[in-house]
């Protein structure tokens, strides 16, 4: 038996579009364990739905798995079959997507909506399952769940719909919780009592957690892990600690100090990250970020970087480090 | 003490939402917002989705008919709603702008970057002919670090972050004094959102211009603005300098707002204790009597409750509107 919950090593996945083949994934290895958060932060194309989509067999139409590995606890997901995978969907692996009006279902109360799942993956009875239902909108803090239970989406407010759709989510006590930017469509007072209850949930219940976002601030106060993903790739991976006192990456690096934060004196300039995103249709030889990384070398263009290793946990992609590592160890010999 | 540059008095804006005659309700989406702003200055205004932020800036602008207040810009009447004064707003447009919030739904498909930046041109007769209109929609995108190259091309060809350039660049060309900049770097990736920002610094100082600078993103705020104000529910909460708020924020809301954006450092992240609120923000059809935050605010009294707090000033420049302040 693996140690990890869910391991996914080398996955590659593409989408074949009128316009050529985009590279939606490289080479992207993730592990997670138990109970576990891990983070996975990056800009908007940069593969991090993707690869957690893939996590559940639920990549859309054009995508094509390529090669690699994905497994989830000793169960390889590229080899099932649509069957096999009903199984673990929304059973052992529950999913929490951006925007809750568009993910719930506007004809269907609440109560029909949460009873769904409880019903497909068990063999409770109808008024077993609306038993449960309440007891799960108790749990995610819904007051007067009997009345909610009755009541369409579009009565209820965003951070009352995305509660929904946790309980959903948790419905048959997963194992792993994908959570797709869930909050990023609510308000920052009610981002806060999402996240407060996500935490809650994840140590009352021992899921394990995939946080997939582009605020590093969410990333900061909830993940144990984090990976920074960029044009499909994983460029620098570690716990938070690693990821924030200790980046490498020129990416990393970049991306926490272009935020604004509440601390910085006024006018006190931003510094930018300069260029725009690469076009995954034709991606760079080398590197992807090279032709925005200040620090850009002539190897970068031209070679793909290979992984440094710094501990058992942080590794990162990047031909600067590679070059430090060996002028130290040229010093030490 | 000199007439303020900007000077917004009891801006109500009320649109109407079903029901008729005696019966007709309004959604409350500005209510009394006073403010000023001094020129070469940037007033930020924060508040959650619905808190009518945007609305304000858009009534002033007369967008939208003002159900109520008065707007004096540089000295001059714009509306007067109680008195029935209302200027003439086309010499007006030349001197106000606004940048709006999502690139894509706000520039016309099927113009080019050109055209687009022309079009404010055109309407006001800024070039004499078309190799004067030419140059000025060139020195415009360069302003803002596209190149001439882009203006044949059409928006779709753009990424967001260039598409957010072009809307700048439309709002510079007839070379106004003021912008009001509706959320504009919210539709943005991060990486990209400093660049932007850094833009609309260096444009302030080149030109001289003054900035509403509207945004939910309270850091984001603080890091370009002067003044910062905050709004809850259509009404002004507090309003004091930037650093001011940030660091002494006396309303409760400021305060759980402050406290509720993740900070992305997770050792501070750590220590740090987060205020929840409880609840949703009620409706503006209906909001709650007395002050608008009590019902979810945790010192909340018998007086919030039937008293509207007053808009005063408690410390130089630092106004706050609570009973328990």
């Amino acid at each position: 038996m693996s140690k990890y919950l869910v391991d996914i090593q080398n996955e590659r996945l593409s989408f074949f579009t009128p316009a050529g083949e985009v590279k939606a994934l490289n080479d992207v290895s993730i592990h997670l364990e138990e109970g576990e958060v891990l983070g996975i932060v990056g800009e908007s194309g940069s593969g991090k739905s993707v690869t957690a989509y893939s996590l559940m067999g639920l990549t859309a139409h054009p995508g094509k798995l390529l090669g690699g590995s994905l497994v989830f606890e000793d169960k390889h997901i590229e080899n099932m079959t649509e069957k096999e995978l009903r199984q673990i969907r929304g059973n052992d692996i529950s999913i929490i997507f951006q925007d809750p009006m568009t993910s719930l279902n506007p004809v269907y109360t609440v109560g029909n909506q949460i009873m769904e799942a409880i019903l497909l993956h068990t063999d409770k009875t109808k008024a077993q399952a609306k038993d449960r239902a309440r007891e799960l909108l108790e749990l995610v803090g819904i007051n007067e769940p009997d009345k909610r239970l009755k009541q369409y989406p579009h009565e209820l407010s965003g951070g009352m719909r995305q509660r929904v759709m946790i309980a959903i989510a948790l419905a048959c006590e997963p194992k792993l919780l994908i959570a797709d930017e869930p909050t990023t469509a609510l308000d920052v007072t009610i981002q806060a009592q999402i996240l407060e209850l996500m935490m809650e949930l994840k140590d009352k219940l021992g899921m394990a957690i995939i946080m997939i976002t582009h605020d590093l601030g969410v990333v900061a106060s909830m993940c144990d892990k984090i990976a920074v993903m960029y044009a499909g790739r994983i460029v620098e991976y570690g716990t938070t600690e690693d990821i924030f006192y200790r980046s490498s990456h020129m990416y990393t690096k970049g991306l926490i100090r272009s935020i604004p934060r509440l601390d910085t004196k006024e006018h006190e300039r931003l510094v930018p990250i300069e260029g725009t995103p690469v076009d995954l249709l034709n991606p760079p030889a080398g590197c992807p970020f090279a032709p925005r990384c200040e620090a850009c070398m002539k190897i970068c263009l031209n070679q793909m970087p290979p992984k440094t290793e710094f501990d058992d946990v942080h590794y990162t992609n990047c031909w600067l480090i590679q070059k430090e590592e060996f002028e130290k160890g040229a010093q030490n010999e | 003490m000199n007439k303020p540059f900007i000077e917004v008095e009891h801006l109500r804006q009320y649109f109407p939402a079903g029901g008729f005659g005696k019966n007709r309700k309004y959604v409350q989406a500005v209510d009394d917002v006073s403010f000023t702003i001094a020129k070469g200055e940037t007033l930020g205004l924060v508040g959650e989705s619905g808190c009518g932020k945007t609305t304000t800036g858009r009534s002033m602008l007369r967008l939208y008919e003002p159900t109520g207040g008065k707007f004096t810009y540089d000295g001059e009447t714009i509306f007067d709603v109680e008195n029935k004064v209302y200027a003439e707003m086309l010499p007006y447009r030349k001197k106000m702008q606004i940048v709006f919030q999502d690139p894509y739904a706000s520039l016309d498909p099927r113009m080019t970057v050109g055209d687009i930046v022309g079009e404010a041109i055109d309407v006001h007769k800024l070039a004499a002919n078309k190799q004067e209109r030419y140059d000025l929609i060139i020195e415009m995108l360069r302003r803002v670090g596209l190149n001439s190259e882009h203006a044949n091309r059409y928006p779709h060809e753009f990424s967001g972050g260039q598409r957010q350039r072009v809307g700048i660049a439309r709002a510079l060309a007839v070379n106004p004094e003021f912008i009001v900049c509706d959320e504009p770097i919210s539709a943005l990736d991060v990486s990209i959102q400093a660049q932007v920002i850094n833009m609309f610094e260096d444009l302030q100082e080149e030109m001289g211009l003054t900035y509403l600078f509207i945004a939910h993103d309270l850091s984001v705020v603080k890091h370009i603005s002067d003044r910062i104000g905050v709004m809850y529910l259509g009404r002004m909460v507090e309003l004091a300098e930037s650093h001011e708020l940030t660091e002494h924020p006396v309303h409760p809301y400021t305060k759980s707002l402050i406290s509720a954006i993740p900070i992305a450092d997770p050792k501070i992240a750590k220590a740090s204790k987060r205020i929840v609120l409880e609840g949703d923000v009620p409706s503006p059809l209906n909001p709650p009597s007395g002050c608008r935050f009590r019902t979810r605010c945790p010192y909340a009294t018998e007086k919030c409750a039937e008293e509207v707090p007053v808009w005063r000033e408690i410390t130089d420049g630092h106004y706050v509107a609570c009973h328990n302040v």
